[in-house]
């Protein structure tokens, strides 16, 4: 490299001429490693998909990283191992756990909620603003997944449909044919008894959406698109988080102002009572049980 | 009048509400549907900073029909009205200002998404503001993080895709952090609310039982909140982050979200721990030194960066030094200071960022120095709009980078032990700031040498963007502008709002 004066050289940065780390690094290698990418067809045009070697920083600093992790790891397992120590026991008398706080929970919760199961009302009636923040954390990732993985035409969905997997396995969808009702019924009981015994939305929607994820893995999209499509899972999604936020602004609004609110508690046992726990914990259910399923079409072949 | 109380709970649900029915909008009806939100959520927070500073208090808003501890709340000061209401309007004006990038960048089909992930982080970042309580700030910071992520990865070039990656590690790696802290800290004090936590903290200071695990919680949090906003050494995913994604979720992510994390950081500081007990705790002092490592090394990546979007995304990593510096002095004076910056900053790099992107439009799409020679002149609105945010990041008296740069100075003299160091960082960071920000205007002010040897090589097309091909852009560089000249000439009712505010937080 021939030797330039401190002006030319002054001069270059100026016009951006001299290569930052990352430029150098870049054209050392000889190639852009960034190019566009989407999923499927970028496994394929790469025969190695984990090529660490390209990404510059990790390159240069792969031992120093290495060491500094495992540094790093150990450390913060440390500290945090001393500090269990130094914590109050578990299940002493006098732990500051044991406060007003849980003994109303436990003592008032049956008769200001109307919730048998305490843990229901705790999170959707005490706590309800927690648990919509949660609800809509679901929806966010539903989104993000969606964003990311979501492929524009239904051609190139359907050649990513089951690359790796066999198709209409007999053994499956015979042992599907007997889970699926018992499993869906189980799933709609525990969402519908959130109220009364353990279990609620999140639980039991669970399981359905597990159900769903078991019936199309055995029978195929075919089969499920005849009555759980893209339309389907928005409209129940968003009335489901429309009907989640409208009814506990509601509840919200009149609680703050201590206006009278027309949401009665009923008798404590019966199915229909303890006032919005059992619309919120169906609606609940419904989006974890979308989420589970999208979740699982997304992933298999980028469309639904 | 009482009924402007509800207004914090209506800007948040509002947005969540959008947020869903959003989700079911073709693109059109989207945009207009999150712009209205936004606009309606400016007023309400802009009603609430009014009504805090008439009322001159503070008051908790009860969410449900059970009183705190047992409930949920939510709790607005002067500190937060000003802090929602400035937040809501840099993301309106940073959503109309990369709106026609959004539709360039995007696929088709995920336009409105991007517009429902928008409306999710109002909602969020509006409760991160308002919340009084630890564990509804956990669930929003998710809400935040994971629309964080999918606002950078919408635009789908390899880049982002790997940006995102990153950012999605780091941040977890905070927000597991910050879990780690909220679970240890619940176990200590048996309270999520923050009042509740606040005198147990008393407590266990005064009888001395558990201070080491409450130190190892301050620990976490305020390491947690750290890598999630940014603070040197854990500033790395930023040049890709806000170097590659679309220009709005470049503005929208160093603007606002990292800034959210601070607010609330100082927030826990105040309402949770105590302003007391932190300021005795060497936690300040770490702030402080890495605060500063961050202001000069910030701005020494920036200077050898060629590409005027991962210029600005370091340079976003020395401001975030300058926060923390403000936070680390350990007085009231440098808190008020870090907050006023947190403004400044909160209005000046989404103008830097759009208006790079509208450099980088007459440029045939380049976002390098050597390309950009002359845009300033191609772009009228777009060159005039990057100078200033340049000046203000600098510190030119009349915007608001000076005043910050003053407020920090004075709040250092207070405190003698950290003075000279403030100062003299202070003083150099300035100074590579001008470097770099200078040499940027400098380059686009550059005119192109010789036309027609241009023309023969082919190397750009003589593009230019007049006024009215873009109305909205040239309006969101006036209001951007304009924001900055308020903080910079009518900084004295700012900063008595904030001191205002910091009383009443504690």
């Amino acid at each position: 490299m021939q030797k330039i004066s401190k002006k030319e050289r002054f001069e270059a940065w100026i016009n951006g001429e001299i290569p930052s780390a990352e430029e150098q690094l870049l054209n050392e290698s000889g190639r852009h490693v960034y190019q566009s990418t989407s999923t499927v067809q970028a496994k394929r045009r790469h025969k190695n998909p984990r090529d660490y070697q390209n990404a510059f920083e990790i390159k240069a600093f792969q031992k120093v990283y290495n060491v500094l992790s495992v540094v790093f790891c150990l450390a913060l397992i440390a500290s945090l191992l001393i500090t269990v120590s130094y914590l109050p026991r578990v299940g002493g008398t006098d732990n500051p756990g044991n406060n007003e706080v849980a003994e109303r929970y436990i003592e008032k919760g049956l008769e200001e909620t109307g919730a048998v199961n305490i843990v229901a009302g705790m999170i959707l009636d005490y706590r309800a603003f927690d648990t919509f923040g949660e609800s809509c954390v679901l929806f966010c990732a539903v989104c993000s997944v969606f964003i990311l993985l979501k492929v524009s035409d239904r051609e190139t969905a359907k050649e990513n449909d089951r690359i790796h997997e066999p198709k209409n396995d007999v053994i499956l969808q015979q042992i599907a044919r007997i889970i699926v009702p018992l499993g869906l019924i189980f799933g709609i009981y525990v969402v519908l008894n959130g109220h009364l015994s353990a279990g609620g939305g999140f639980s039991g929607g669970a399981i359905m959406g597990a159900v769903l994820v078991l019936y199309l893995l055995a029978f195929g999209f075919e089969k499920t698109e005849r009555f759980f499509n893209e339309k389907v899972f928005r409209v129940i999604t968003c009335s489901a988080l429309s009907f989640y936020c409208l009814a506990k602004s509601y509840s919200f609004f009149t609680g703050a102002n201590h206006l009278e609110s027309i949401i009665s508690t009923g008798t404590p046992g019966a199915i229909i009572s303890a006032g919005l726990i059992l619309p919120l914990n169906i609606c609940v259910g419904l989006v974890v049980a979308c989420t589970m399923y999208a979740f699982y079409t997304m992933f298999r072949k980028g469309g639904m | 009048m009482d009924f402007i109380r509800n207004f914090p709970f209506f800007s948040i649900m509002f947005a969540m509400l959008c947020a869903i029915l959003t989700s079911a909008l073709p693109k059109k009806g989207a945009k207009v549907l999150c712009t209205v939100m936004i606009s309606i959520s400016t007023l309400l927070n802009a009603a609430v900073l009014y009504y805090t500073c008439v009322t001159g208090e503070s008051y908790v808003y009860i969410m449900g029909h059970f009183p705190a501890p047992w409930g949920n709340e939510l709790r607005a000061g002067v500190l937060e009205g000003l802090m929602g209401t400035t937040f809501s309007i840099v993301m309106l004006l940073s959503v109309l200002g990369g709106a026609r990038h959004i539709n360039e960048d995007l696929a088709e089909n995920k336009i409105s998404l991007y517009y429902v992930m928008i409306d999710l982080l109002q909602g969020a970042l509006l409760a991160l503001v308002y919340t009084n309580d630890i564990f509804t700030a956990y669930v929003f910071i998710e809400i935040t993080t994971i629309a964080s992520g999918g606002i950078l990865m919408i635009r789908q070039i390899g880049r982002t895709t790997l940006a995102a990656t990153r950012y999605m590690i780091m941040s977890l790696l905070g927000s597991g952090l910050f879990l780690i802290g909220i679970t240890l800290m619940y176990d200590l004090t048996g309270h999520l609310l923050m009042s509740n936590i606040q005198q147990s903290c008393a407590q266990i200071v005064a009888d001395g039982r558990y201070t080491v695990p409450l130190t190892v919680v301050v620990g976490l949090i305020t390491i947690g909140l750290c890598i999630k906003s940014g603070l040197f050494p854990f500033h790395f995913w930023m040049p890709d982050t806000y170097g590659y994604s679309t220009p709005a979720s470049s503005s929208i992510l160093s603007g606002l979200i990292s800034k959210a994390y601070i607010f609330l950081l100082i927030k826990i500081f105040y309402r949770v721990i105590g302003f007391d007990i932190i300021s005795s705790s060497k936690v300040l002092n770490v702030l402080f030194v890495f605060g500063l490592a961050a202001m000069i090394i910030g701005s020494v990546s920036a200077i050898r960066e060629n590409d005027i979007r991962r210029m600005t995304a370091y340079s976003s990593a020395a401001q975030i030094g300058y926060i923390f510096m403000g936070i680390g002095l350990g007085t009231s004076a440098g808190m008020t200071a870090a907050i006023f910056h947190i403004l400044t900053h909160a209005v000046t790099k989404p103008l830097l960022f759009i208006s790079a992107s509208g450099l980088s439009d007459v440029s045939n799409g380049s976002k390098k120095f050597r390309d950009l020679q002359d845009s300033g002149f191609r772009n009228v609105p777009a060159g005039i709009g990057f100078m200033v945010g340049s000046l203000s990041m600098v510190g030119l008296p009349l915007f608001g980078g000076f005043i910050s740069k003053l407020l920090f100075a004075t709040a250092s003299v207070q405190n003698p032990n950290k003075m000279l160091p403030t100062l003299i960082v202070l003083a150099i960071s300035t100074v590579l700031n001008a470097v770099y920000f200078l040499r940027t205007v400098i380059r686009i002010y550059r005119p192109a040498a010789d036309k027609e040897t241009l023309q023969v090589e082919g190397a750009r097309p003589d593009v230019r963007m007049t006024f009215g091909q873009q109305r909205l852009f040239v309006m969101v560089m006036i209001c951007f502008v304009a924001l900055n000249l308020v903080l910079g000439l009518y900084s004295q009712p700012i900063t008595n709002a904030i001191t205002a505010g910091l009383t009443m937080l504690a």
